[in-house]
């Protein structure tokens, strides 16, 4: 395959950054999109130039590291993690543009890698459970029903890579902190911290400058591991309902 | 900051707001359209005349036409503090977005068609509203009581065909505004359900076609039937 990409290039966090086009030939349409940019970076290196930093680890599709906005979509036209998008989704001589995600909260470190540590503070700002585990339980010890452990794993399987973000109009991060609500609202061991963890991280989630939901679906639509809408409603209800009978005045 | 103040300061507290008063002017509306239906009675206004006078005089009505001022301010101001917080949430945008692939247009321009909806409230609250309370409207006589003539403000503001585009285009927005913003309204209270959501949604698309087409229809008629 020949491609033309359109990446965009910024030094740093000051820097104002641009998008700069390389051609690129050879590339096989079994290869992943990551495989491709390590093509391209080779190439980069032997040239003796700056290779394009994007972030990446696994390259499974299960841990959230790797992001880009690619051809107008968060994590490319697949819904899927970008890891997982293979060169067999675009076409031969097709120009493909390569963007950071766009949010205050998620600022440009280095050309497509953003700092995505809002993320980590909503979480430390209540998304555990502060209970002495002690030695291993036995199985069934605590009882979960097997429909509500299947919703709250659902609600788990959300990786943090922040495609909700990148693709809702308003920047707002409600899919992902909705979804590490929901999956302690719903199990047994979440239920001491419940009402202060809503109100946390819903705090630290509007300190971070994410912006509001306005209910498009957008994030649920992109989101790599099909988070639905439903754990927003569940957000707003837990979090209506810890106001309104919490002790914090 | 109280509780209640750092609440409805929050992003969620302020959609609250935005939710419970667009719900609220979803109650007015189908109100308000259930009444203007006497415009299509054939009786030279005097049921509609009657029924204005109530609206305008009646101390319950008036504690609803209150609520309804306070909900459309409250929804106005409330989305522009939303709307300034949203656009600052992304100071850098995309160079290029296939939002079409993953939301709706209402959606996503839900801002643009509430601020015609909101310059249509003012012209249709000038025409009708303010000459019902404050202007000088001819009077007619019904059974012994004096009723002001409002039928005939409406008729004679029908003849004029820009009045008449207005309205209906201003109604096609409405449309599109309530499309996304009746269900949208559930979903922000935490009303989501497997069972009563597809209702909601289903009740929604037949609000947001229904009620505008018969506020549009209204306009239409008189133009074309009366003059």
């Amino acid at each position: 395959m020949k491609l033309t990409l359109k990446v965009w290039r910024q030094k740093n966090a000051s820097d104002n950054g641009s998008f700069v086009t390389y051609p690129l030939d050879g590339i096989s349409k079994d290869m992943s999109f990551l495989e491709m940019l390590d093509v391209l970076n080779e190439e980069l290196s032997e040239k003796g130039e700056d290779p394009v930093h994007f972030d990446h680890d696994c390259r499974e599709g299960i841990c959230g590291m790797c992001s880009l906005y690619i051809n107008g979509k968060p994590h490319g036209p697949q819904q899927t993690t970008t890891c997982q998008l293979h060169m067999r989704s675009f076409s031969d001589g097709e120009t493909i543009t390569i963007e950071p995600w766009r949010a205050k909260a998620f600022p440009v470190v280095k050309d497509l890698v953003v700092d995505r540590a809002s993320f980590d503070r909503i979480i430390q700002a209540g998304g555990y459970v502060s209970v002495n585990t002690g030695g291993v339980p036995d199985a069934n010890e605590i009882p979960i029903p097997k429909v509500i452990a299947d919703e709250a794993f659902d609600a788990a399987t959300c990786i943090g890579c922040g495609a909700c973000v990148a693709a809702c109009k308003n920047a707002s991060a409600m899919l992902f902190t909705s979804a590490k609500i929901s999956q302690l609202a719903m199990l047994p061991q979440g239920q001491v911290e419940r009402k202060n963890r809503a109100e946390k991280m819903i705090a630290q989630m509007d300190a971070e400058g994410f912006g509001a939901c306005t209910n498009t679906g957008a994030c649920a639509a992109e989101c790599p591991k099909g988070i639905s809408l439903t754990n927003i409603a569940r957000m707003n209800r837990e979090y209506f309902s810890a106001v309104l009978s919490s002790d914090n005045v | 900051m109280s509780w209640v103040t750092k609440t409805l300061s929050s992003t969620l507290g302020r959609k609250l707001i935005m939710a419970l008063t667009g719900l609220f002017l979803i109650l007015f509306l189908t109100g308000h359209v259930s009444g203007n239906l006497l415009l299509f009675k054939n009786d030279g206004g005097e049921a509609f005349n009657i029924y204005a006078k109530f609206m305008t005089t009646n101390p319950a009505v008036k504690l609803l036409s209150w609520l309804t001022y306070i909900s459309i301010i409250g929804h106005v101001v409330y989305s522009i503090i939303l709307s300034r917080k949203n656009k600052s949430a992304r100071p850098i945008g995309y160079s290029e977005s296939k939002a079409s692939t993953n939301s709706t247009a209402a959606s996503r321009n839900m801002g643009v068609l509430g601020t015609v909806v909101l310059l249509f409230i003012v012209v249709h609250m000038q025409s009708f509203w303010a000459q019902m309370h404050w202007g000088s409207i001819p009077t007619v006589t019904y059974g012994g009581e004096e009723y002001k003539d409002l039928y005939s403000i409406v008729n004679a503001a029908f003849q004029v065909e820009w009045m008449v585009a207005l309205y209906v285009i201003a109604m096609i927005f409405l449309g599109v505004h309530l499309s996304h913003g009746f269900a949208s309204a559930f979903q922000t209270l935490g009303l989501n359900h497997k069972k009563y959501t597809p209702a909601i949604e289903g009740l929604g698309k037949f609000y947001c076609i229904v009620v505008p087409a018969l506020f549009a229809s209204m306009p239409l008629y008189i133009y074309f039937t009366q003059s």
